[in-house]
């Protein structure tokens, strides 16, 4: 593989990526506010059910079956396969309704296999909704703190600019598709937080030792330089995540395709903003050497030759 | 040759080697299907004859076990197949009867020498073989409102037992049981005797108005948490005992948060019979018939289950069907279904007492059961859960003699309900009323597919995150690949060692980990490339790159071992699988990372000039 250390000038773009990441956030936030998350089971409470069908049924008629059968609200889709079809009924509160559906569908002759029935009481939904809520907002606040007192307030709000904008965007591309919004996917949201910050950290550190080494003042050209080194690191990671990822994604079934599909998008993501935002945001708040000195002369001991 | 690498160090890596082998040994063992025979009764342990009549049934039914085990009265038959054990349950089911408890299981084959020394497979979560979830929500206020109405019960025929005479002894909305005296010498009388006999339970506010001594009697602090405490302690027991009776092996209840209760059934096919009987509300009461005369704050009225018809009841409980040591079901003369019940002491010796001075009188037996509806506001849309008893006399019949602890009950409608009727007496009741707030079933060929699904993922993602480390990385890579391997068995030695459930969200946290456990690596071997660039001999490159990473490499998994460690905090089920494998695989990474990759690299390279193909 190449062994030089490129040397190319990604600061350059920074205005460019600047308002790209700028017009995809509020496009985010216009999706999540217009659009909202179309949040799964887990979250809105109510009853699935997923079934097998010996061979593929017209989905019309399920649901005319349904409607006859007394339940007029159930949504029908397939799920996957053409023989997989998955039911939805809306919040009520007999955890019964999975198996009277399974039943109803036997009855009119249909030859279903049950493979799985979920029931969520709406208080359930609620305490999961409000339990995810905090979780990110915990999970960004402890990071904050954590950077802040690893390495300088600076880089704690460039790496939750960072994650705010990674979370941001993988939420709204959810809200533009519509794609169902669920525990598994709230996980990956989170964990989309561990591997973006990952990423942030490394760029960082980086960024960080560079302005105690190179004897210069000028911000641009440490963090090209720090971006530039960290670049064969920062295409590996990405790209062996990446391919465990889309293993997961066309392999690993239908119950973690979004889960995967958030990661996947978050790492990709991710990638861009420890590259772009991290630096954007300390070039903004003006970040120097004597920031960084401070804390060497507190903190570590630098034990280079 | 290995100097800089200290012997200790070397010592960690092979012995943590060795363990992580040996414990993540188990999982290559896959569990045989079986089914699992045990006794429903205390008196009437399984016996050998048993075993023998249910292999006979086996035979006649043309099924082939792999092999029996019959230990401690408990016996356990082993199947090739799903499908043959399934068919084996029923058929066993069949020929032993309802004595014996026949259950779905899943036999490790771990060897017994790795048995002995606690190494065993890591458990299958429920999304993964099949079964059901439920979490129920135990009705706090409902506790206590029954307790109080309890109480008011007893001290109502403590004071007449004692002629401290009284007017009315009443549980009012508030939480507070009003009793209301002739005058204030017999209440003072009344609060002593109450007192002694309840210590601490009460707080006592004396009232006087409408020319008659009131006294209120108020939970003392620290007792309704008593009460609500117990009434979850108790429903937890019960729904053991249910669950044992629904012959489920390796079944999970367990409280979570204050009043909620878990309980996982695995491989269970039938849901609609788990959820009535671990549901199940209904209990007994056996109560008097007024007297024509009684006063009508001491009667309620009650419907009969069956039919239109009333009679009215007095408002005293004899007993209940807590007090309820044993119940079978069986049939009377006539062919009707009935269940025969035991008491045990006090309930037998309270049935006497009563039933003492009332021959002739009827008792009823009042069937309970609470259940909930739903209701929408009108106003607000919001959906309301309306909990309401259901309670209806099941029979009415003149008390022909003395009553002990020994009785039968008829006016049921069928056999099942009768059988389940006493499965839920046997079992016990439930303190307090429960809700089912989330219900998770997975059918056994979900289960199946998404194991299927897990491993294909691991696997491939594995195999292509080895191609790339190799053509990226070239020797260096094959010896992060050796790094990665040793991860994964390490944590799969971990997990199965902490008995961690393994669950899809949580293959998916091993395939994220296999994905970003080369990080490390890849950060060290890019810094040794730069290092050399920077004129550093090889060596030195090796030994600087690897402590110049290492700060970074902790940095970086520190924060996300938080998040992990949150995700695993606030998240539930499948949630929390994903996030202790997450959190396993970084600390495992770290470790394969800074030690595994460095022993070999070191090892190898850490005396020369490094070859053209390393790196």
């Amino acid at each position: 593989m190449r062994m030089a250390t490129p040397s190319l000038d990604f600061m350059a773009g920074r205005q460019i990526a600047g308002i790209l990441s700028i017009v995809a956030v509020i496009a985010s936030i216009a999706l999540l506010v217009m659009n909202g998350l179309s949040f799964g089971l887990d979250f809105t409470g109510g009853s699935l059910v997923e079934l097998e069908f010996a061979e593929a049924p017209a989905l019309e008629s399920v649901r005319e079956t349904l409607v006859n059968s007394g339940f007029p609200d159930a949504v029908v889709q397939a799920f996957g396969a053409p023989t997989d079809v998955v039911i939805r009924l809306a919040q009520d509160n007999a955890p019964k309704t999975g198996d009277d559906v399974f039943s109803a569908l036997q009855a009119a002759g249909f030859e279903v296999e049950l493979l799985r029935s979920e029931f969520v009481g709406s208080a359930v939904g609620e305490e999961l909704r409000e339990q995810g809520g905090l979780g990110l907002l915990l999970a960004l606040g402890i990071v904050m703190l954590y950077v802040a007192f690893r390495f300088q307030f600076k880089f704690s709000v460039g790496a939750v600019v960072a994650l705010v904008h990674d979370v941001l965007i993988v939420l709204g591309t959810f809200a533009l598709f519509g794609l169902d919004f669920d525990l598994t996917v709230l996980a990956a949201v989170l964990a989309v937080i561990g591997y973006s910050l990952n990423d942030s950290i490394v760029v960082s550190d980086r960024i960080r030792e560079n302005f105690r080494i190179m004897r210069t003042n000028d911000p641009l050209k440490v963090m090209n330089d720090s971006i530039n080194q960290t670049l064969s690191r920062t295409v590996a990671t990405s790209s062996t995540t990446l391919l465990v990822l889309l293993a997961l994604l066309f392999l690993g079934g239908e119950l973690i395709h979004n889960f995967a599909l958030a990661l996947t998008i978050g790492v990709v993501v991710g990638t861009y903003s420890s590259i772009y935002i991290v630096t954007v945001a300390l070039l903004i708040l003006n970040i120097s050497r004597e920031d960084l000195i401070v804390t060497t002369v507190e903190g570590e001991v630098d034990d280079r030759p | 040759m290995i100097q800089r690498f200290s012997l200790w160090k070397t010592i960690v890596v092979v012995v943590s080697l060795f363990l992580g082998a040996l414990y993540g040994l188990p999982n290559g063992f896959p569990d045989d299907p079986a089914v699992q025979i045990t006794s429903n009764r205390s008196t009437e342990l399984l016996g050998e004859l048993d075993v023998i009549r249910a292999e006979e049934a086996l035979k006649d039914a043309g099924l082939t076990s792999l092999a029996r085990e019959f230990e401690n009265s408990q016996a356990l038959i082993r199947f090739d197949s799903v499908e043959a054990q399934i068919k084996a349950k029923s058929v066993v089911q069949k020929a032993l009867g309802s004595d014996f408890i026949v259950a779905l299981n899943l036999a490790p084959t771990t060897p017994e020498w790795l048995q002995s020394i606690g190494a065993n497979p890591m458990k299958l979560g429920l999304d993964l073989r099949g079964g059901v979830h439920f979490l129920m929500e135990v009705d706090l206020e409902a506790a206590v409102s029954q307790r109080l109405d309890a109480y008011a019960s007893e001290i109502k025929q403590m004071l007449r037992k004692e002629r401290i005479r009284f007017r009315s002894v009443d549980v009012k909305p508030g939480g507070e049981i009003e009793i209301r005296f002739l005058n204030a010498e017999t209440r003072a009388v009344g609060i002593d005797r109450v007192r002694s006999e309840y210590t601490g339970v009460f707080a006592y506010r004396e009232d006087d108005r409408d020319g008659a001594a009131f006294v209120d009697l108020l939970l003392a602090e620290g007792e309704q948490a008593n009460i609500e405490d117990y009434a979850v302690s108790q429903n937890l027991t019960t729904l053991r005992n249910r669950v044992n009776e629904l012959g489920v092996s390796e079944p999970l209840v367990q409280r979570q948060g204050q009043n909620r209760i878990v309980v996982e059934l695995p491989g269970v096919q039938d849901t609609a019979t788990a959820k009535r009987v671990l549901g199940a509300t209904a209990n007994l009461e056996f109560r008097l018939e007024a007297l024509l005369d009684a006063p009508a704050r001491e009667t309620q009225q009650f419907q009969f289950r069956t039919n239109e018809r009333i009679a009215q009841l007095e408002r005293d409980i004899i007993t209940t069907g807590n007090s309820v040591s044993d119940a079978r079901s069986s049939f009377d003369e006539n062919g009707m279904p009935q269940v025969n019940i035991n008491l045990d002491a006090s309930g037998g010796r309270r049935m006497a007492d009563v039933t003492k001075t009332s021959v002739g009188r009827r008792m009823a037996v009042i069937f309970i059961e609470s259940r909930t509806r739903t209701e929408i506001d009108r106003q607000t849309g919001e959906q309301k859960q309306i909990r309401y008893k259901e309670q209806g006399i099941i029979s009415l019949a003149t008390i022909q003699a003395v009553l002990g602890n020994q009785f039968r009950i008829t006016g049921l409608d069928n056999s099942r309900e009768a059988s389940e009727l006493a499965l839920l007496l046997r079992a016990g009741a439930l303190a307090a009323p429960i809700y089912f707030v989330e219900e998770r079933t997975i059918g056994p060929s979900l289960g199946a597919e998404n194991i299927e699904r897990g491993l294909n993922s691991v696997i491939i993602g594995f195999v292509l995150v080895m191609a790339f480390m190799i053509a990226f990385y070239r020797g260096f890579g094959v010896i992060a690949n050796v790094a990665l391997a040793v991860n994964l068995v390490l944590l799969i030695a971990i997990m199965s060692l902490f008995q961690a459930v393994l669950t899809l969200p949580g293959i998916a946290g091993i395939v994220l980990t296999v994905g970003m456990a080369v990080d490390a690596n890849v950060l060290i071997f890019s810094r040794i490339r730069e290092e050399r660039m920077r004129g550093l001999a090889d060596p030195q490159a090796i030994r600087v790159g690897f402590e110049r990473a290492f700060v970074t490499i902790l940095d970086s998994n520190i924060t996300t071992l938080l998040v992990a460690i949150i995700l695993a905090g606030i998240g539930s089920g499948p949630v929390k699988g994903f996030a202790i494998t997450l959190a396993i695989g970084i600390c495992t990474s770290l470790f394969t990372a800074t030690l595994v990759t460095r022993l070999f690299v070191e090892g190898l390279f850490g005396h020369r000039h490094l070859p053209k193909w390393a790196l």
